[in-house]
């Protein structure tokens, strides 16, 4: 076992892993900004190094201010969480140089999934269905032009070197297209210092459907089912749930066979998420793979029963697998709140500030995972997540009682958060019976205002 | 005969970090002396990783850049000030 992990992360993320980390016996590093000194994580671990500086580019995003630290402090491992340098291969492959253990998987397969054209060329080689479009990066307008006549309108932009929803463009019409190429492609050059783009045939308010994986280092490659994560904020997940209301189990055994498959095609280790889309005809498309913890890992947690941030730190010391979706212990049903310090009704604006008031949800069937606390002061410069409140019971409707009770119990104030959204949604009748898609969160939300 | 010109402090509606330029090879969006019409976009405001454009809330000129560029404001802190008529 390793003696002490150094967590490379902040928020509610970093506290998750310092809880795995204890559980497991192993001492724990924070790194911490300046603008963090009050944080819970930093207050949490054994030991902390600050990190001078408060933008995520001097602090969180530093990989030589984070690798010094785990050598000035003797950790053998580094846990990067989600953002910030999870998906980084090129820190990856220092923290081999620094003879440390990234946990997460090898920089190769990283680079492989963060390419988002590459991934696709891959799944489509193994035999996943993929989304009809230009199966290459394409450079001229005309090409571009004769692509979208094939596949027909509306088609969608985007950047090899994006996701998450960056860099993306719908285009109605060969007018939109020709105007839109040129600057999607000086802005993927200017945001992600790569400006290949492809295109694909744009499906309206599909649902998201996620599978979570774990692969060992002996190239062993599980699944541990899926997430529902179709309820979306121009393409921000708000809620999910585990498992959905719109598979069934022989098309589960399908998208859960395909994940393996995208998997395996980039020799995948440790844990990931591959995603998909699924039309209303049930025709799933393979999206991207994620090559780090995801945000709403918790859901996937509570139905299996199995901690995702303890088998991550297992499998990087190269224990073996120990069980798959059909050995795993699967009951109930879980679902996720994603509590935001946003303002749903003021086009989700940040809403930073001081807590004053904050009373947590309990009792049974509720996880809160967060780090903020009463008299807490939310920095401006970071990530808008306070806290994920995941709902559990032995059924959807339970579950969804639960979490509907917990949100009523929640109070955070003065600060303006997302949780008046979650009580919405969870009140509705569509979503009650299962019923909903990406475009599914609109109508809670006044319009908004497209200005420049 | 004109009115004699007033100072009008243009604040930042939430914390966050100040930008006087949209890129930084980009020029800033103002100056020191310039004149500014209503709307005109005087800076970004980032919070939470996302950016607002800060409009002029008047025709005027800027005779003040208060908040450092890259530097963190607080809720309510003075950006500039114009002078309008």
């Amino acid at each position: 076992m390793f003696k002490k992990v150094l967590v490379a992360n902040r928020g509610e993320i970093a506290v998750r892993i310092i809880r795995a980390c204890r559980d497991l016996g192993i001492k724990t590093v924070a790194v911490f900004s300046e603008a963090d000194r009050q944080g819970l994580h930093t207050a949490m671990a054994d030991e902390g190094v600050c990190l001078a500086g408060f933008r995520p580019v001097d602090t969180y995003l530093n990989m030589e201010k984070i690798l010094r630290a785990a050598r000035e402090t003797d950790s053998q491992a580094i846990h990067p969480g989600y953002g910030y340098l999870a998906e980084n291969d090129n820190f990856a492959a220092r923290c081999k140089e620094e003879g440390l253990i990234f946990i997460g998987p090898e920089p190769q397969s990283i680079r492989l999934a963060g390419n988002k054209l590459a991934a696709k060329e891959r799944a489509a080689a193994a035999g996943v269905p993929v989304i009809p479009g230009s199966m290459r990066g394409v450079v001229s307008r005309d090409e571009v032009l004769a692509i979208a006549g094939e596949t027909g309108y509306p088609v969608i932009i985007k950047a090899s070197a994006g996701g998450g929803g960056r860099g993306m463009r719908v285009c109605l019409d060969p007018g939109e297209l020709k105007e839109e190429f040129s600057v999607a492609r000086a802005e993927a050059g200017a945001a992600f210092g790569d400006d290949t783009l492809y295109i694909e045939k744009y499906l309206q308010n599909p649902r998201h459907i996620e599978f979570q994986i774990l692969g060992d280092k002996s190239g062993r490659i599980v699944h541990l089912g899926e997430r529902e994560c179709s309820v979306q904020r121009r393409y921000q997940k708000l809620l999910e749930e585990s498992p959905s209301p719109a598979l069934d189990d022989e098309l589960r055994e399908k998208m859960g066979g395909a994940a393996l498959k995208v998997a395996g095609s980039i020799d995948y280790f440790n844990a990931g998420t591959v995603e998909f889309i699924l039309d209303e005809k049930k025709n799933f498309y393979f999206m991207e793979i994620n090559s780090r913890i995801q945000v709403e890992h918790p859901v996937t947690e509570m139905v299996t029963g199995i901690d995702l941030v303890k088998e991550q730190i297992r499998l990087s010391m190269g224990e073996p697998l120990a069980c798959d979706y059909s050995s795993a212990h699967k009951k109930g049903w879980a679902i996720e709140c994603r509590i935001n310090a946003e303002d749903p009704e003021n086009s989700f604006l940040p809403s930073p500030g001081t807590i004053e008031c904050y009373r947590p949800p309990g009792g049974y069937g509720v996880r809160l995972d967060t780090h903020v606390y009463q008299g807490y002061e939310i920095p401006p410069y970071y990530d808008s997540l306070l806290a994920k409140l995941i709902a559990w019971g032995p059924d959807r409707k339970s579950a969804m009682g639960v979490m509907s009770r917990a949100l009523q119990e929640f109070v955070i104030e003065p600060v303006k958060t997302t949780i008046p959204l979650h009580r919405k949604i969870l009140a509705d009748k569509l979503f009650e019976e299962g019923y909903f898609d990406t475009g599914f969160v609109k109508k809670f939300i006044p319009e908004e205002e497209d200005e420049d | 005969m004109a009115e004699s010109p007033k100072r009008l402090e243009v604040r930042a509606p939430i914390a966050g970090v100040f930008y006087r330029k949209p890129s930084p090879e980009d020029p800033p969006y103002v100056e020191v002396g310039d004149t500014v019409k209503k709307k005109q976009v005087l800076c970004l405001l980032e919070t939470m990783k996302v950016f607002q454009k800060i409009k002029s809330p008047a025709d005027g000129k800027v005779v003040e850049i208060v908040a450092k560029n890259e530097e963190p404001v607080a809720d309510n802190g003075v950006l500039m000030i114009l002078e309008v008529n």
